[in-house]
């Protein structure tokens, strides 16, 4: 599935609640099906410190593809990560260079991609970008 | 009689909503709310008479000089000064910290040694690092028991013929203790040591009388009290001012200038140059007036009421633990419940139309000591209610039960 289609997908599950309470339920509970970052992966090199929360990330190359585990001390924050997570995992460096993140202003949880919330998801997209541009010059 | 529902009539904001909600907010230690009555010494400001101050011949010049001035002199009242230019109008608590801190660095010596407390915001402890770097001087630091209170024996024993300066919050932000620091200035000039007392937390709540408690350097925020961002000020002893070199040079902080040499102004405009914040300068006196029309015993009585209803209902929730239990405590409760996140807690309370604080509140050295990420903050102003920490405990058992 391309990144565009996962997306819209993601859109059409989080249009099924009609309050927050519902959506942040959900996203709580994606935020348990978050592959986790390899303990031995949690190190301070991998750490995004947020004023807020703390969030690790990891990047690993399968063939031409780039997978991610992640993992936050906040639950929230790990809600979104999974839902990031899940449109960039498995997909070539290329495609995820060219990904934006406004999806998550349609499903109701722009406000956590601000950077006043200092949660490190911000830093954490730039940082998979960074992954991806890494990976991609590996791949060539 | 102070009436709250007359008083919350004074400040716009707090009849708006938040995410359809309407808000509740808790987060005063962080900044406070604005009175009309401030709004519109500010809008009159812009309206009636801006110009630059000090230096125009013109009517309007003359007219924002004196109301800046006025305000210098409304906040020498208010701290009880000796003297209206041993206030330094300066952009914030930071913006003074930094003017004493840099001025310091002229004067110390390799091996001289400055005391901080445990209980600092980083404003009132990187400026002090910074200064120890360029000087070889040596930063100790006073240590606090569990309910965040200052261990003052300790600080006795750090005190030596080598102490130069001592720095210390009046309030801790994070905890809300009201440190002892009559007791401080006591011991700290008994070696000769100068303190410099940072009152951004404490001004909004209690008023400090800086001859009476023979304070060094007072320094403070004028959003922490109703008034603009943006303004604040440094108090510091004529004697001890003239001695520090200024912090920055430009227009203003001048007697004379020559491509020789530059002789500077006196108090205070040596230490303001450039073109001041006037509106906010004024805005800062409006507020005092503000608040001492209220009248500050009348502010502590109540906001003491919220603290003590906050604190049983908040203790009343199970895994809640709260950090900060000092006997003197202004209105501010920090706690955590159980294992989940203060970000988790803030995301939810803000999504029911509570601002809440949550994080480390910049003061990384407490949250360590608790060997905590960061905590919720509640801070009460005397426009709040007890109704409103009713909302905030309700929100609060919500957000339990979804996060848990």
């Amino acid at each position: 599935m391309s990144i565009q289609d996962i997306q819209e997908e993601i859109i059409e599950e989080f249009a099924m609640f009609d309050d927050w309470m519902q959506r942040y339920e959900y996203m709580i509970e994606l935020g348990k099906s978050l592959p986790l970052i390899d303990e031995q992966f949690k190190t301070d090199d991998n750490i995004i410190k947020g004023c807020q929360s703390k969030v690790w990330v990891h990047a690993e190359l399968n063939s031409d593809q780039l997978e991610f585990t992640a993992d936050s001390d906040a639950i929230i924050t790990k809600g979104i990560i999974a839902i990031l997570i899940r449109t960039f995992s498995n997909q070539h460096p290329k495609d995820i260079l060219a990904a934006d993140t406004a999806f998550i202003d349609q499903i109701g949880l722009k406000e956590h991609l601000s950077p006043t919330r200092a949660n490190g998801l911000v830093s954490m997209i730039k940082q998979i970008k960074m992954y991806a541009i890494a990976f991609q010059t590996q791949l060539k | 009689m102070f009436d709250v529902n007359n008083i919350r009539k004074d400040f716009p904001i707090l009849s708006r909503t938040v995410n359809g909600n309407p808000l509740v907010y808790f987060d005063n230690a962080a900044t406070s709310q604005t009175p009309n009555q401030v709004i519109e010494v500010i809008a009159d400001y812009y309206r009636n008479y801006n110009s630059n101050i000090h230096r125009g011949v013109h009517t309007l010049s003359q007219e924002a000089t004196d109301a800046y001035e006025a305000a210098r002199n409304k906040i020498k009242t208010h701290f009880n000064a000796a003297k209206a230019h041993e206030i330094i109008l300066t952009s914030g608590t930071t913006h003074s910290i930094n003017i004493v801190a840099s001025g310091y660095s002229e004067i110390l010596k390799e091996g001289d040694e400055l005391i901080v407390s445990a209980m600092e915001h980083h404003s009132n402890i990187v400026p002090w690092q910074m200064l120890c770097e360029r000087t070889g001087a040596i930063l100790k630091v006073i240590p606090m028991i569990q309910s965040g209170v200052l261990e003052m024996n300790v600080f006795e024993a750090l005190l030596s013929k080598k102490t130069k300066l001592v720095f210390v919050n009046h309030v801790s932000n994070a905890l809300g203790t009201v440190n002892p620091i009559a007791e401080i200035i006591t011991k700290a000039h008994s070696v000769g040591a100068k303190v410099l007392i940072d009152g951004a937390q404490a001004s909004p709540h209690l008023k400090a009388d800086v001859q009476a408690l023979d304070i060094d350097y007072y320094v403070t925020s004028a959003h922490k009290l109703c008034g603009p961002t943006g303004v604040g000020m440094l108090y510091g002893k004529e004697e001890l001012l003239n001695t520090l070199p200024p912090y920055q040079g430009g227009g203003e902080m001048i007697a004379e200038v020559t491509f020789e040499k530059t002789t500077y102004a006196d108090l205070p405009h040596k230490f303001e140059a450039g073109t001041p914040n006037i509106a906010g300068g004024i805005a800062f006196g409006a507020a005092l007036d503000y608040m001492n029309g209220i009248g500050f015993d009348t502010i502590a009585a109540y906001e003491h009421e919220l603290l003590e209803y906050a604190t049983t209902k908040l203790k009343e929730i199970e895994g809640l633990k709260i950090y900060g239990e000092a006997p003197q405590k202004t209105a501010v409760v920090s706690f955590n419940i159980n294992e989940i996140h203060p970000y988790d807690i803030g995301s939810i309370l803000d999504k029911l139309g509570i601002a809440v604080r949550t994080g480390h509140h910049c003061a990384q050295p407490v949250m360590d000591f608790y060997k905590i990420p960061g905590t919720v903050r509640a801070s009460f102003s005397f426009y709040n209610t007890k109704e409103e920490i009713d909302l905030m405990i309700i929100a609060l058992n919500r957000a339990i039960q979804m996060l848990q």
